[in-house]
């Protein structure tokens, strides 16, 4: 069977237990699967919002996710990971990203798996407008509390 | 050569106020801080949209970089906003 893309940028949807599946298949070593699925709010800071359009930068992309996952396997006892981030037009309720991880214990799982989202909130080049009820849109700004977090694990994180 | 050519590409509200992106031509031994100012002083949209004290991020073929990087002949210069995905 051929190795199946850590990274997966794409604009159709993931199905969550798919990919869980699809991850652990054939490791007799995976013990525990940990994930994270981003998903949008149909409200941001007390405006509606009806649709976010992610634009993202190809090539670079997934360039930078797949050196994220290099990172977590040096840092952590991990046995999988993969990543799928939606682009294009995303309405209210839709899935954006995905984040799972295997090992062999739920500790080094659960941290690698947030390590990762960290890591991409701050670092991965993706770009998202906000499009409100009234045909408003307006792109949306870098967090800071982000950088903090990339930085509770020591990256060097000075995006927003 | 006393010329660096580089392919300038701008994302997202960068994008919507320069275009996908252009040519441009510096002397060798150039910085990305240097390519930033020579676009800043061009003026109009330019000087508004990559102005000192706005956050603008920016790659060098497809990395994360600072401004005090040295460009290399044909290299693909990306600039951008902060990153907001996931």
């Amino acid at each position: 069977m051929a190795e199946q893309p850590r990274v997966r940028i794409q604009t159709e949807d993931f199905d969550l237990a798919a990919e869980c599946a699809a991850l652990r298949a054939g490791d007799a070593g995976v013990g525990a699967v940990a994930s994270f699925v981003g998903t949008v709010r149909g409200v941001d800071d007390g405006r509606a919002v009806t649709a976010l359009e992610l634009e993202h930068y190809p090539g670079m992309t997934e360039r930078s996710i797949e050196a994220m996952i290099d990172a977590a396997f040096q840092r952590f006892d991990i046995r999988g990971a993969r990543v799928v981030h939606r682009v294009g037009p995303l309405p209210a309720g839709a899935q954006i990203v995905l984040v799972v991880v295997s090992s062999a214990h739920r500790g080094q799982a659960f941290q690698a798996c947030e390590f990762l989202m960290d890591y991409l909130k701050t670092q991965a080049p993706f770009w998202k407008k906000e499009h409100g009820p009234d045909g408003q849109a307006r792109w949306v700004d870098a967090r800071v509390t982000d950088d903090e977090a990339a930085r509770r694990w020591g990256l060097e994180s000075r995006n927003a | 050569m006393s010329e660096l050519t580089l392919r300038v590409r701008y994302f997202a509200s960068l994008r919507e106020a320069l275009g996908d992106g252009e040519t441009v031509s510096l002397p060798v031994g150039s910085t990305l801080g240097a390519l930033r100012d020579a676009l800043l002083a061009r003026g109009g949209a330019h000087a508004q949209a990559l102005a000192r004290g706005r956050a603008v991020r920016a790659a060098i073929d497809q990395r994360m970089a600072e401004e005090s990087a040295v460009l290399a002949d044909g290299a693909e210069v990306a600039f951008f906003p902060p990153v907001t995905g996931g």
